[in-house]
């Protein structure tokens, strides 16, 4: 438990200083939401001063700062100009279909990566193992743009999935189980975006560690007992490479995030990504934050989750560092 | 020179070979990529030609003109009366080399009117095989620039966090902790949102490569810092320091030289990530922009849904990212191959 007591103290050490870095960069920009606002004819230079005044704009960055987490405690996260409403209540639904985008995604992703790295592995310089490395690299030297761009393509010509948009136009008159049904037509497409992406890096690293496994001795030794080959390979060396695979868990999960925005913003799937953008075009600094803020906090989450499974599965850990 | 090495050898001169000729895009481009023929747009790649209308064999090649149907937006047919064989060094839109030498020759081009639309044209008819050698001046070499900024720094606060320890390596290990905490991409539209957000194409250029650069300096200093970290403490290092060497010349001298290996082969990792950094950037808008060609801004045509079900071209400049992250990739794989070798 201490062990995850330090991790969850070390998470919000993390997340105040993210917090603090970003205020400070935007502290460093010209103009804000509310300069535009000048700019307006309509609006009478009054208001855009009374407006100023109420939100803080024109006190010094520490105040600022308290300013903002004072909102934070009141569980707003500041003021977004643009949409008039507090960023949490735009950051959480945001949130959740990011997390309903990634979730199956790397759930996905993972359930194929391991099968077929370790087959790969298992067949180390074989001509499997060679078509299985051609096929990584040609896919890792694809941009997500690109892939995203050739998914939207097929998507059109064929018309077999729904391109963009999380779900269809009638949504609200549908029935629950349909709902669920329109929603999972409309993933399709982003998460299989998400899945080509992840695959090539995740498959070589399993296949790396199983073969790292395979080398040693105690698996040499079960090979010549006459253990099957693929409950060597599938009971006794996973099992012993879960460490290095649960490390790549909690570290692919910033780069999920970064594709997931791409992906987001160019299939239209409401998440987080296509919200940054927004903010950023619309100079909305509170909600520039929020959504930083927001994917750091997911990504800490996917984190402790790893460490938490890390924790269950491999005995050295808790005896370690218990 | 062993296995590895030639391999380094080979990759690095291919590459040399793709930036010289993105860099010498002016003689070997046929047009000005700004030029538009208003009366072109969408044009396909122009087609080469050997045998003449009659059944004649040309052993140089030609290309017909060109024409759109009448009352058609993109559609082409060929003038086949008259032939436009291909004409090598030819005078063209003047241009000039690194912004100095003027000239106007080209390396291959066809009499006006017709076209020499290799790559195809996009919406305002310019000439995308010229538009992707003159974007690639900016999306190329803003990788590489950028790579050496965020290197550039992270050799200076690793090398002084590993080399003298203490708060000052408590300090930068926090900071680039923080930068590493965020997700990059976000990272980088986060520090994007705070510039200006219409600048102009020059300017927008140098500060993406400073953001991309600031940006990307955690990661590469956390492994500098641990390789500078072990070599104070070789033997080598610590007889310097008891014959009275300065930290600086230790520094210079003994510890940054051990961590040459690491650099290269980061060096050939992070390229081809900045160099998706500025193309991603200048695709939401939020980089190098318009008339300036960056492959970014050359590929956001595609989120147009006619251009994207319509024209296969237009998808060029994002193809075109595919063969140089093999090359980097390749060359990272060498260089990590012939660092590891001698130990």
């Amino acid at each position: 438990m201490r062990y995850f007591s330090r991790r969850l103290a070390h998470g919000l050490f993390v997340l105040a200083g993210v917090s603090v870095l970003s205020f400070v960069l935007m502290a460093l920009a010209p103009g804000d939401f509310l300069n535009e606002m000048k700019l307006d004819p309509r609006m009478p230079p009054e208001t855009v001063a009374a407006l100023r005044d109420r939100y803080g704009l024109d006190r010094p960055l520490p105040l600022k700062y308290l300013h903002w987490l004072q909102s934070v405690r009141h569980g707003e996260l500041g003021y977004s100009f643009a949409y008039n409403s507090p960023v949490a209540a735009l950051l959480w639904p945001r949130a959740r279909n990011t997390l309903f985008l990634t979730v199956p995604a790397t759930t996905i992703a993972w359930l194929m990566a391991v099968p077929i790295g370790a087959w790969s592995a298992s067949q180390r310089g074989r001509w499997g193992d060679r078509v299985c490395a051609a096929v990584t690299t040609a896919l890792l030297v694809v941009p997500e743009l690109l892939l995203a761009l050739a998914l939207l393509l097929f998507a059109v010509r064929t018309g077999y999935f729904p391109i963009g948009g999380m779900t269809s136009v009638r949504f609200a008159e549908l029935g629950n189980f349909e709902k669920f049904r329109d929603l999972v037509v409309h993933l399709v497409l982003p998460a299989s975006a998400l899945i080509l992406l992840m695959l090539p890096v995740l498959v070589r690293h399993v296949r790396a560690s199983l073969i790292d496994v395979l080398a040693t001795p105690f698996i040499q030794a079960a090979r010549a007992r006459g253990v099957p080959q693929r409950r060597l390979l599938f009971r006794d060396a996973l099992r012993a490479a879960a460490n290095p695979l649960l490390s790549l868990l909690g570290l692919s999960i910033a780069g999920l995030l970064s594709m997931s925005l791409v992906v987001e913003a160019l299939m239209s799937w409401p998440g987080l990504g296509p919200l940054l953008l927004e903010a950023i075009a619309a100079r909305d600094l509170h909600v520039v934050i929020g959504a930083v803020m927001c994917s750091t906090l997911l990504l800490l989450a996917g984190n402790l989750l790893a460490d938490a499974l890390l924790y269950m599965t491999d005995p050295r850990i808790r005896t370690d560092q218990g | 020179m062993n296995g590895p090495g030639r391999h380094v050898r080979a990759y690095l001169s291919l590459l040399a070979a793709l930036y010289a000729s993105v860099l010498l895009a002016g003689p070997i481009a046929p047009y000005d990529p700004n030029e538009q023929n208003r009366n072109a747009p969408f044009a396909p790649p122009t087609r080469l030609h050997f045998v003449d209308a009659d059944g004649g064999f040309h052993l140089r090649p030609f290309v017909y003109r060109v024409v759109g149907r009448p009352g058609r937006f993109d559609e082409y047919d060929e003038d086949r009366r008259e032939r436009y064989p291909l004409r090598v060094w030819t005078r063209g839109a003047p241009y000039r080399i690194a912004g100095i030498v003027a000239a106007d020759r080209h390396l291959v081009g066809v009499a006006e009117p017709a076209k020499l639309f290799l790559f195809g044209s996009d919406q305002y008819g310019r000439d995308l095989f010229s538009r992707l050698l003159f974007g690639g001046q900016i999306s190329l070499v803003a990788g590489v620039l950028a790579a050496g900024l965020a290197l550039g720094l992270a050799i200076i606060l690793g090398g002084l966090a590993g080399f003298y320890g203490g708060w000052a390596d408590e300090a930068v290990m926090r900071i680039a902790e923080l930068f590493l905490a965020l997700p990059w991409l976000y990272l980088l539209f986060a520090v994007r949102a705070i510039l200006p957000l219409h600048i102009g194409a020059g300017r927008a250029f140098l500060l993406l490569v400073a953001v991309i650069g600031i940006v990307g300096w955690a990661r590469p200093a956390r492994l500098i810092r641990g390789m500078v970290l072990s070599a104070k403490h070789r033997e080598h290092v610590l007889a310097a320091r008891a014959f009275g060497a300065t930290d600086l010349y230790l520094l210079r001298r003994h510890v940054l030289p051990q961590t040459a290996g690491v650099v290269f082969t980061q060096l050939a990792l992070v390229v081809p990530q900045y160099i998706l950094a500025e193309v991603t950037l200048s695709f939401f808008g939020l980089g190098v922009s318009e008339p300036l060609p960056s492959w970014g801004n050359m590929l956001a045509a595609v989120q147009r849904y006619d251009v994207l079900t319509s024209y296969w071209w237009m998808f060029l400049p994002g193809i075109a990212l595919s063969p140089v992250f093999l090359l980097y990739y390749a060359l990272a794989n060498a260089f990590h191959q012939q660092t590891a070798r001698p130990s």
